[in-house]
């Protein structure tokens, strides 16, 4: 980047549900800003690029990349790893990007059973010869290929190497703004960068600090799906049974989720310093439910802690909702082979 | 895999009793199988959740925990708080498609070696005809944990 | 991805492989072990000796330390609780923080288990690297120094409790002593002749009573129970309900008025087990300390019905010292250890229906029969049959009633023998034509002057018989049995089924645990074992101590014991007290959680967690906080918090993760092949 020309600024839209680009977007009137500093190099959901664009430019061409969504496909792998050459900063922006979000869910299964699901079982479809997708056809004119869908999905720094990590689903404008800042004010001014792996437009405490809820110690005796019950307004979710990840996720997003009553899904990832975030929520609320005394026989104490456990209906995809591609075990295995699809 | 397949358990004994009773095992010279891999923790309500994915993820077979029994705890209730995670995450670690028996609770006082050495025995038989569970190959890398810089705010409003 | 620069903060690690003679050398390869450390990351040096433990093995690891520079250390040999201590003392006194060290158990858990030598060799590896790679993780910590409060709380007064309490205000130190019933004593006050030396149990322990009652250094709080405590040794706040007596202690003299006037009798089922009658206000026997009577409030008839008053009334003090109105008092006692000994329950003969207890009226257990005759008991020591009158002219006497059973307990009650054998005696001596059985599986006595009463015994003429009772009928098959207790046992030493009639059948029942005793455990918060009996920290080498620091016990509460084991227990319990007063201070292992105040979100999830009641939450800057002194390490919340924010010294996520990985160095391919 030559003294006179703005930086270059990139965002790519990998898996993932779009919501990131909207929230860019909703940094209202501040986007003028952006458009004034940065040069747009590539930023396919609201400008026309093609990827023979990217591969003409020259390396670390661009400024800034913010990667949106997890590595589904091999096709997802190939940008990623064009486009970590072409920028200086390949910045992991959301869920998806940096710990596999909703779509890295499905790595409790098998490539094969979510195609069978969607493709052949799901009530809606109507697929008598049984078709799904293959990477390669021929057809009269020729070969047609599409790419290759993983049976693992991927967090971004699982494929490339990433500077930093902008949490959320999707993260907040307010954070999003204030990332920029940083980085316009090192590019225009010097100032200096946070280190790199840096999560950037968070905090370094939980959740329920910035949540108003009144909090109490907790002894759970059972839980409840959201349908089941309307929480009291003013008292912390978890202790009247909802599971909010509050707790053991990491904050910047102001509370929203618990502030309207819905208990926190955990889209900010784990706290510094905590390995599997799905693990340490288990613990947590597992340590607080009441059932089960020092003085009662391991037969009652058995049964009486089982069901509240049962009371949890799916602690896999709660508990892991966002963090499954980074969490230890990243993946299930599945009908008793190893899961391995494709290479690690 | 070679053909002599020998599982691998890491087991976490509380300090008091479950560390004691394989003491005890040893000192009776009890034999039993050396699959057992022990670390030693204060109280079985030390074992976070994270340690046995830890485990599974790092190569092992199968992961025991070992405390007081109810009611024996050093710490009161520590084990029964081990209990209520245990519970959860098995729960959990079925949806994971680990099999029940490669991660166990069990209980065994300090004068009860010749439990703890049955116990190990039977895991190990138990994770013999489950075969190998190889997990690190299936998972690719990852980073994590990274702290949080400060975000602080330069631009002017436009 | 992240690849850790060992170049700049490189530890230098020292890690030692002990032989224990040939007890780890014969069934692990312990030269190869070393040999293998060696080339592992950050060890500077590794070395196999005979014996780490000894001076010379010792000073292996602190001249290493001086000259190579070590900055931890690895010693791979016994248990941690056996030599953990030794090591961490080396390491000090050449310089290096002792918790800059770690110990790997390859004797207990690896080359006494196997025998094979392959196998034990890789897993030795396997567990020292887990210790070289955890230990490159541990942080320096200093010991937390904790003041011991000079105050000492005995609960019960039985002798053992008695004899803590005399040792320690004998040695100026100031003891609380509590006991539930309304007097000391214990069941050695209900007990007539003390084997061998048939010593009348009254004569050598009402002076002891006594004293308790006159020192000045002594508290003394009787019909008291001990509801709640919080702290930890040094410094521990116990919450006693001290009943109320309906009798007020100040103004009493202990006359005895109220009792004689008294005009309802109820049976004593406590101190006479059944056997006499007591008034309703009363005291159990004559010599009870203290003097001041109780008034058993359910079976009051001014209680129940608001009339009566006639102790009152005879009261000759002024003021009156009955008090209908009083109330029970809730006192808080600051202590700095506490000594249990709260002694033993019978095993209730009814529930080995066999043997008849409940359903035939001659069947009597060892306590009645030691209230029959005992010469203040209910028949002035006359040994009578159940009618009061009849003499019996056979008596059989059953051991093991309860003991030494699969279906009750499995243990030996360790006094049965010795006090059937004194059962036998009394008989020859008060009934001197009668014919007396002494039914016994083995006769163990064990003991100074034990054996010699045994056979003192064999020459007065007891008639041994060793078999197990079957049965203990009324039913006659030949006239000879008719109106008799027949005895139905196998003599195991003629090989031959026999059954005895006899007049009168002792059982010699079973010493168990106090009903109880499970929750007696937790509210001092230390161990019991399956039978209910206090877990000493170590059976031969600490017998008076518990898991739990400050908590020491004394007496049968421990496991059966006899009178002279009790007296030397809970002297033993006092001296060991007595140690920690006159030091004044002790350090503490420094295993404590802390919560990082900037991190922590306040979400509460850790504050219910702690059975110590450490962790506290400031309401202000909405943050907890574990409070060090009251922490005791066990990682229950560090394991809970959602956060990751509490972090539990020695015992850190870092050190376990890494702990993790090293005992599964070989497990995966690519860590292998690296």
């Amino acid at each position: 980047m030559t003294k006179n020309e703005k930086p270059k600024l990139a965002m790519y839209w990998s898996s993932s549900c779009g919501g990131c680009e909207v929230s860019v977007l909703n940094i209202h009137e501040k986007i003028l800003t952006v458009d004034e500093v940065f040069d747009i190099a590539f930023f396919p959901c609201i400008a026309d690029f093609k990827t023979k664009d990217v591969e003409a430019y020259p390396d670390g061409h661009i400024t800034v990349c913010l990667w949106n969504g997890a590595i589904r496909n091999s096709e997802n792998e190939e940008m990623a790893h064009l486009l970590r050459k072409k920028s200086t900063f390949m910045v992991a922006f959301g869920s998806c990007a940096y710990e596999g979000c909703i779509p890295a869910l499905s790595n409790l299964t098998s490539k094969e059973a979510t195609f069978n699901t969607v493709y052949k079982d799901n009530p809606t479809i109507d697929n008598p010869e049984g078709i799904i997708p293959l990477t390669s056809v021929q057809v009269p004119e020729g070969e047609l290929t599409i790419p290759e869908f993983y049976n693992t999905v991927k967090s971004l720094d699982q494929v490339v190497d990433v500077d930093y990590y902008l949490p959320g689903c999707p993260p907040e404008p307010e954070q999003i703004w204030a990332v920029l800042q940083v980085i316009v004010g090192a590019l225009l001014e010097g100032a200096p960068l946070p280190p790199k792996g840096s999560i950037v437009g968070a905090s370094n405490v939980a959740v329920c600090e910035g949540c108003e809820r009144e909090k109490s110690e907790k002894a759970i005796d059972r839980f409840y799906r959201p349908y089941e019950i309307v929480p009291e307004p003013d008292v912390c979710l978890l202790e009247q049974g909802l599971v909010c990840m509050g707790l053991a996720t990491r904050g910047g997003c102001g509370a929203l989720c618990p502030s309207v009553g819905i208990g926190c899904r955990g889209c900010y990832g784990p706290m510094p310093g905590v390995e599997d975030q799905g693990a340490k929520m288990l613990s947590a609320i597992a340590s607080v439910i009441s059932a089960g005394h020092e003085s009662m026989e391991e037969a009652e104490l058995e049964e009486r802690i089982q069901t509240v456990v049962d009371t949890i209906a799916d602690p896999a995809g709660t508990f892991y909702r966002f963090s499954m591609a980074h969490s230890l075990l990243q993946r299930a295995k599945v009908n008793g082979s190893n899961g391995k699809g494709e290479a690690a | 895999m070679s053909e002599t397949y020998e599982p691998v358990i890491v087991g976490f004994l509380c300090n008091w009793c479950s560390y004691r009773a394989a003491d005890l095992a040893g000192t009776a010279r009890i034999k039993y199988a050396p699959n057992m891999r022990a670390i030693r923790v204060m109280c079985s309500g030390r074992v976070d959740p994270q340690f046995v994915m830890k485990a599974l993820r790092e190569g092992a077979d199968g992961v025991m925990i070992a405390g007081c029994h109810p009611g024996e705890c050093h710490y009161v209730n520590g084990n029964i708080k081990a209990m209520r995670r245990f519970y959860l995450l098995r729960k959990m670690l079925t949806q994971l498609g680990v099999e029940e028996e490669r991660v166990q609770l069990i209980w065994a006082s300090a004068s009860e070696g010749i439990l703890l050495a049955e116990k190990v025995d039977q895991m190990t038989e138990a994770l013999r005809a489950l075969g190998p569970l190889n997990w690190d190959e299936k998972v690719v890398n990852r980073s994590n944990g990274y702290k949080a810089a400060e975000v602080a705010p330069v631009l002017e409003e436009a | 991805m992240t690849e850790k620069s060992n170049s700049e903060n490189k530890e230098r690690v020292g890690v030692y492989v002990c032989h224990c003679g040939t007890n780890i050398s014969k069934v692990v390869d312990v030269e190869e072990v070393a040999r293998w450390a060696g080339e592992q990351p950050n060890v500077e040096v590794a070395r196999d000796y005979k014996f780490m433990c000894s001076s010379l093995g010792q000073e292996l690891i602190e001249q290493d330390i001086k000259e190579k520079g070590l900055t931890r250390v690895v010693c791979a040999s016994c248990s941690p609780h056996m030599h953990e201590k030794t090591f961490r003392t080396a390491c000090e006194r050449a310089g290096l923080n002792p918790f800059l060290f770690e110990m790997t158990n390859i004797r207990e858990h690896d080359s006494w288990i196997t025998d094979d030598k392959v196998a034990a060799t890789a897993k030795a590896k396997s567990l020292v690297r887990g210790s070289i790679d955890r230990v490159i993780h541990h942080e320096p910590l200093e010991q937390i120094p904790v003041e011991i409060n000079p105050n000492t709380l005995v609960v019960g007064g039985g002798i053992a409790g008695i004899t803590s309490a005399l040792e320690l205000a004998d040695a100026g130190y100031h003891v609380y002593l509590v006991e539930r019933e309304p007097s000391i004593g214990g069941h050695m006050a209900q007990l007539d002749k003390t084997f061998p030396t048939l010593d009348c149990s009254a004569c050598i322990l009402t002076p002891k009573m006594v004293d308790v009652a006159q020192h000045d250094n002594i508290t003394l709080l009787t019909w008291s129970e001990v509801e709640k405590v919080d702290g930890y040794l040094g410094n521990f706040s116990v919450t006693v309900r001290k009943k109320a007596r309906y009798v007020n202690e100040e103004h009493c003299t202990g006359c005895g008025i109220c009792i004689e006037k008294c005009p309802f009798k109820e049976v004593d089922e406590v101190f006479e087990a059944g056997m006499g009658t007591r008034k309703v206000i009363y005291r159990p026997f004559p010599q009870a300390v203290p003097k001041y009577p109780v008034i058993d409030k359910e079976n009051c008839v001014y209680f129940k019905t608001g009339k009566c008053k006639a102790c009152e009334k005879f009261c000759p003090t002024e003021p009156n010292s009955i008090e209908f109105d009083q109330e029970d008092e809730i006192l808080q006692i600051d202590v700095g250890n506490i000594i249990l000994a709260t002694g033993y329950d019978l095993f209730d003969s009814k529930r080995i229906p066999q043997y008849g207890y409940g359903k035939l009226d001659n069947v009597f257990t060892g306590l009645e029969f030691e209230r029959m005759v005992n010469a203040a008991g209910p028949t002035d020591g006359k040994i009578v049959l159940r009618d009061k009158e009849s003499t019996p002219k056979s008596v059989g006497i059953v051991h093991c009633v309860g003991s030494r059973d699969e279906n009750y307990h499995k243990y030996c009650s360790k006094v049965c023998c010795m006090y059937s054998l004194k059962f036998a005696h009394l008989v020859h001596e008060r009934i001197p034509d009668a014919e007396i059985y002494d039914f016994y599986i083995d006769m163990r006595t064990p003991g100074k002057g034990y054996e010699e009463f045994y056979n003192r015994l064999l020459e007065e003429g007891t008639h041994f018989i060793r078999g197990k009772v079957a049965e203990v009928t009324d039913a006659a098959r030949i006239p000879e049995e008719e109106g008799k207790l027949i005895i139905q046992v196998e003599d195991t030493l003629i090989g031959k089924q026999r059954r005895i009639p006899v007049d009168m059948v002792i059982l010699s029942s079973a010493m168990e645990a106090r009903a109880g005793s499970k929750e007696v455990s937790q509210l001092f918060k230390m161990g019991c074992d399956f039978d209910g009996f206090f877990t000493e920290r170590h059976p031969k080498l600490d017998p008076v101590a518990t898991m739990t620091d400050g908590i020491l016990i004394a007496g049968a509460c421990q496991g059966p014991k006899d009178v002279p084991e009790s007296v030397s227990q809970g002297a033993a319990a006092a001296a060991r007290v007595a140690g920690l007063i006159s030091r004044g201070t002790v350090m503490m292992e420094p295993v404590r959680a802390s919560i990082d105040q900037e991190a922590c979100s306040g979400c509460k999830i850790c504050n219910n967690m702690c059975p110590f009641n450490a962790i506290i939450f400031h309401e202000d800057r909405k943050v907890s906080e574990v409070i060090t002194a009251l922490c005791q390490g066990c990682g229950t919340c560090v394991a809970a918090c959602p956060s990751g924010v509490i972090t539990g010294a020695h015992f850190t996520n870092d050190q376990l993760f890494a702990q993790i990985e090293g005992v599964l160095w070989d497990m995966s391919a690519e860590k292998a092949s690296a």
